[in-house]
């Protein structure tokens, strides 16, 4: 919402400058967005008077003029044709930025002669296209800033213009008048009365009104009356003046006179060109179907139910919207039909939203028209066309009745101060609302018409703080719920987060943090990219869907690094992944992505190319420092994105799954257009089942002081018997004396043939209550030999 | 025996090294040395001469041995800073990396300030909420007072999810603020309440300060008798800890449809030279939006508004962590740019406490 400075002195008697006005409005929820003041500029050019103009030695055009200035007798040289003695003019002195010609006043020479400064065009100074020659005042003393000047004489030339942000419960500040009406209830000045017009039509309007009866609810009232024999063209200058200030265009008197309105009392008004209305005007709802060319120039068709405003031929005009092109007024008419009318917010909300049109009438009727002013309003019209346009008005013809919304809510004077904090006496906050117009009848406070947005008393405490300024409120400490030393409040999931995170980082990863939606196809390749998943209405296609995997985003971004020459990356991120689109599908997610090397190539020949290992290992890491328990089991056949011989599944037990590791998929990164190797992993924190034991108390350390023996062990086996199915037998073979199985050696092919390898295991035995004889530990062996030779049809190396 | 005497300890002396010392050894004192040989003929000599030359000789033997055993010494250590003159290493190198890391990892600035506020935050008892991205249009809007013809709705360039043919129910949002949060702890926990509710929220908008995903933190505190001072309270208590020094606010009067009455919060700073600088000068910047909880909200949550009241307030995580570490572009938070995460992020180990200070 924009207005000037004068605009709003018509309806606030006000000594305030504009730097307070803005910072009041601001502090009283009528946020500035931007203040423009042309005099700001102005400001250092001062009056002159030329004493004598000489023709220049040696140019025909220039005159050499001593000027009388605000620093005393200056010679400034000037090309103007009206340069001459005697003439007022703006003198901008050496120093002076000129905004028209970008250029800072210097003392210079022109051919030989000295100048010290400048004498101004309008051009120049931006204040219009005149550049015939510098500007001669009327009068003027030497000395007087021009802008003060200009403000006594042009105001509009120097009319600051302010720019606020309305919050759609204050329809009422979409006028200039309603934001005069809060800027005097601060005491920023009194609000200057209005004259309620009443005009008297001298013949009955030819064109009649009616609202059918189903749509009363919608449109419940509709006022208009016909003046005929007006003068329409273009708008006198002032009226002009203050649209183009708040940006809009001029068009003709009668559109401007609606605009006015629209500004000044949020009072939005159509204008029909009554010879071009067939018969009468209908309110009534589409059926579904009609067309209209709008005054937009665009076609609209219309749903069932909108409402629409008709004449014989069909629908005219988008009610409370915008109106119709057929019958709008041109600059030839002569005979107009004036509309003021108040349509419920709802309707006009969803209509304006179908249709997708955003007009000023939309924006206002949408968020509220003061509905006592509907037949007011369209008398206050009447009079300024009459004034303007001349022409004499028919009877009002009206159809419907103002809506009754009048309502009063209990003023308890000690809500404001446990509510807010603010201790505000009685009288003040009375005198508050009275201001801003509520009738207060003992306790009770009426609510006047133009704020629909009060509706019980939290707002009346609103309204009180808000007019005795929030900037009083001082702060008050809040006790603590519980006294004492607070208690933890995280979630387990939460910790989980934030130790698998910096679990993470601690191994050399880099946190990233990548949108939640992903184009189709890259989330297609990780199970998702389904109906289920898609956004409606989404920014581009790079971000369709919601993401069903942590990997594909941070395998974008390993993409985009690579393509800014950083291909050896470690890369994670802890998040949601979507599996559905409806509330709690969710799931928390830890993905990390290694590519590349380890690190450049150094010194000591440790960088390497990453490989599986370093993901389980790290996987394992952080499954750790979740608590995870230690013995986990790895299967096979996880999700198509992995490699399918190089990925495990890291399992308590076949079903659940606590993360897995491995190589992505080459095809994956070929679609993903991403450089291998990459490897990753992706955990699954929730899965983790809590600790049973709440105690804070560890187990009892059995430590012995029997030594332990460590007895080496080699296999022959088929190449793909895997490591895990060995330790599993060796450690079967004696679950009581049998620490812990390693794997230290493997060796393939080679000597021992095509599919044939050779894995070696360190068995630590734990002696538990006397040491074990040599036959005993032999005893042992044997087992543990017979044991993993019967579980994988290996055989002990010889 | 003096020249013997001399003849061996010179030659000890001169012994070059450990083959030379024993060489000289075994001619001295070795089965067939020389002073070996001489203490052999002690037993031909009389008792008066062997009473004279025994302790002689022995005395002869057991300084030829400290001798050689001293000269043994000196050689070794002769031979220790021979070899350490060799040993030298260019240490200017750069070091071996252990394991397989590329470099120092790091947490992003977003996790940080998350931890850095749930910190502050559970030092004025309220607990950490959290629900979900997708959302009911009820939960997300009618909830919060925000009905289907609100314009608050059109103003938040909601993003929508796809509904299928057939499903007539309203399609599902993309979570615009986190206030819905607010409602599902409210029905969850009843009052009285202390929350906050981080996490990400969406709107349909991209450009130089805004991108379609960015995170919010959300507050809530409900009690018998919380006021809005009490918010003014909480709030600078937070910016101060948050910041680092003290911080004043200044409320200024607006509108929200889930609180009344409501106010933009400003802190102070400074603007100069380009940069802003919280908590010093006298200008104001606008950082969270809060209020009083609206009676229709309580409502929405099952709590009745004629025993509890308290209030609410909304900023971003994304945005307090710009002002905070100086970062300029929040487009560049969600690109992960190694660069960026490496210069922006912080150490595994810098966790958040107030003992420590955020």
């Amino acid at each position: 919402m924009k207005f000037t400075l004068s605009w709003l002195k018509d309806h606030l008697d006000t000594t305030a400058t504009v730097d307070e006005i803005a910072e009041a409005l601001t502090d009283l929820g009528l946020e500035v967005e931007e203040v423009s003041d042309p005099s700001a500029a102005l400001r250092p050019f001062r009056i002159g008077h030329v004493k004598t103009a000489e023709k220049h030695p040696d140019a025909d055009r220039l005159r050499v003029c001593q000027v009388e200035t605000a620093d005393g007798m200056q010679q400034i040289i000037c090309g103007a044709p009206n340069a001459r003695a005697g003439i007022t003019v703006v003198v901008a002195s050496p120093g002076t930025y000129v905004p028209g010609i970008d250029t800072t006043i210097q003392v210079g020479k022109i051919r030989g002669v000295e100048s010290h400064g400048m004498m101004a065009s309008e051009r120049e100074l931006e204040l219009s296209e005149e550049h015939d020659g510098i500007i001669e005042l009327p009068s003027g003393d030497v000395g007087q800033s021009f802008a003060d000047w200009l403000a006594e004489h042009r105001p509009a030339a120097v009319d600051p213009v302010i720019e606020i942000a309305i919050t759609p419960n204050r329809p009422d500040a979409l006028g200039v008048r309603g934001i005069a009406r809060d800027l005097a209830a601060r005491r920023l000045g009194t609000l200057k009365p209005v004259t309620e017009h009443q005009i008297t039509g001298s013949f009955p309007c030819p064109i009649g009104v009616s609202i059918d009866a189903d749509t009363l609810e919608k449109a419940p009232h509709f006022t208009g009356r016909l003046i005929r024999g007006v003068k329409n063209g273009p708008s006198p200058a002032w009226l002009q003046a203050r649209l183009k200030a708040i940006g809009l265009r001029p068009i003709s008197t009668l559109v401007d006179i609606t605009n006015f309105f629209t500004f000044d009392r949020n009072r939005p008004l159509h204008v029909f060109d009554a010879a071009r209305v067939k018969g009468d005007l209908r309110v009534h709802q589409a059926q579904g179907g009609e067309t209209l060319e709008a005054l937009d120039e665009r076609s609209y068709s219309f749903a069932a139910g909108q409402v629409v405003i008709s004449d014989a031929e069909g629908v005219e005009s988008i009610a409370g919207i915008m109106g119709g092109a057929p019958t709008g007024v041109e600059e030839d008419t002569v005979d107009v039909f004036l509309e003021s009318a108040w349509w419920e917010p709802v309707e006009i909300a969803y209509t304006g939203r179908a249709l997708k049109i955003n007009s000023d009438a939309r924006y206002r009727f949408e968020r509220g028209v003061d509905p006592a002013y509907t037949r007011q309003g369209l008398e206050d019209a009447t009079q300024m066309i009459l004034d303007l346009c001349g022409g004499e008005a028919s009877e009002v013809v009206e159809a419907g009745a103002a809506p009754d919304h009048s309502r009063a809510y209990r003023l308890n004077a000690a809500r404001c101060s446990s509510l807010v904090g603010m201790d505000i006496p009685e009288k003040t906050q009375r005198a508050s609302l009275e201001a801003l117009g509520f009738v207060l009848d003992g306790d009770m406070a009426q609510v006047p018409s133009w704020r629909p947005d009060v509706q019980g008393e939290a707002d009346l405490v609103e309204e009180v703080a808000r007019i005795a300024s929030l900037t009083q409120l001082a702060p008050q400490p809040m006790a603590r719920a519980q006294a004492g030393v607070p208690k933890p409040i995280l979630t387990e999931t939460q910790k989980r987060e934030q130790i698998a995170r910096r679990t993470l980082a601690a191994l050399g990863y880099n946190e990233a943090v990548t949108y939640s939606f992903i184009d189709q196809p890259s989330a297609a390749l990780f199970d998702g990219g389904t109906d289920a998943t898609r956004v409606e209405n989404p920014i581009s296609s790079e971000m369709s869907h919601l993401r069903p995997d942590l990997l594909p985003g941070l395998l974008q971004a390993a993409k985009r690094n690579q393509s800014r020459g950083q291909s050896d990356l470690a890369l994670f991120e802890v998040g949601a992944v979507f599996s559905g689109g409806e509330p709690g599908e969710q799931q928390l997610q830890v993905t990390a992505l290694l590519t590349g090397r380890t690190g450049p190539k150094d010194v000591h020949g440790s960088a390497r190319v990453v490989d599986v290992f370093d993901v389980k290992a790290d996987a394992e890491a952080v499954l750790a420092a979740l608590g995870a328990p230690a013995k986990v089991q790895i299967f096979r056949e996880g999700s198509a994105w992995w490699h399918p011989g190089r990925h495990g599944r890291i399992c308590l037990g076949p079903k659940k799954t606590l993360g897995t590791f491995g190589e992505v998929h080459p095809k994956i990164l070929r679609e993903m257009g991403v450089k291998g190797p990459a490897v990753a992993l992706t955990l699954w924190p929730e899965e983790i089942p809590a600790p049973r034991n709440s105690s804070t108390a560890r187990p009892a350390l059995s430590l012995s002081d029997l030594q332990a023996v460590e007895r080496d062990f080699a296999f022959v086996l088929d190449a793909r018997v895997e490591a895990q199915k060995v330790i599993m037998a060796a450690q079967g073979a004696d679950k009581a004396l049998i620490e812990d199985v390693r794997v230290f050696d493997e060796f393939i092919g080679g000597s021992l043939g095509e599919g044939r390898k050779s894995l070696a295991i360190t068995v630590r035995i734990q002696p538990q209550d006397k040491t074990l004889t040599d036959k005993e530990i032999e005893a042992i062996s044997q087992k543990i030999v017979s044991k993993v030779e019967g579980a994988t049809g290996g055989s002990l190396r010889g | 025996m003096e020249d013997l005497r001399d003849t061996y300890l010179t030659r000890i002396m001169e012994a070059g090294d450990e083959a030379a010392l024993e060489e000289v050894r075994l001619a001295a004192i070795g089965k067939k040395g020389e002073v070996s040989l001489a203490m052999r003929q002690l037993g031909k000599m009389t008792p008066e001469e062997r009473q004279e030359a025994g302790p002689r000789l022995n005395a002869l033997k057991d300084e030829i041995t400290s001798a050689i055993a001293a000269r043994k010494v000196a050689l070794e250590d002769a031979a220790l800073e021979a070899r350490l003159a060799e040993e030298w290493l260019d240490v200017t190198l750069p070091g071996r990396r252990g394991g397989r890391s590329v470099s120092e990892g790091s947490v992003h600035p977003v996790s940080q300030v998350w931890e850095e506020c749930t910190a502050i935050f559970a030092d004025m008892g309220f607990a950490v909420a959290e629900g979900p991205q997708v959302e009911s249009d009820w939960y997300n809007f009618d909830a919060l007072n925000i009905p289907g013809h609100h314009p608050a709705r059109a103003e938040m360039d909601t993003f929508y999810m796809a509904r299928a043919e057939g499903d007539n129910r309203p399609p599902h949002v993309l979570r615009t603020h986190t206030s819905p949060v607010q409602i599902r702890a409210m029905q969850e926990h009843g009052a009285p309440l202390r929350i906050i509710c981080p996490g990400r929220v969406y709107r349909a908008d991209y450009d130089q300060t805004h991108t379609p995903m960015f995170h919010q933190i959300e507050g809530l505190a409900l009690d018998k008798d919380i006021s809005m001072a009490n918010l003014k309270w909480v709030l600078e208590e937070f910016f101060s800890a948050y910041f680092g020094k003290s911080v004043k606010t200044r409320f200024r009067a607006s509108h929200f449809p889930f609180t009344e009455p409501s106010a933009e919060v400003d802190i102070q700073c400074s603007f100069e030279g380009g940069t802003v600088k919280v908590g010093e000068g006298d200008g104001w910047l606008e950082v969270l939006g809060s209020g009083m909880v609206h009676p229709k909200v309580l409502e929405a949550g099952g709590i009745d508004p004629a025993q509890w009241q308290g209030f609410a307030f909304g900023m971003g995580i994304d945005r307090i962590a710009m002002l905070k570490y100086g970062i300029p572009d929040l487009r560049a938070f969600f690109d992960s740019d190694l660069r960026w995460l490496r210069h922006y992020g912080f150490s595994a180990l810098r966790v958040p406490t107030l003992r420590a200070g955020v």
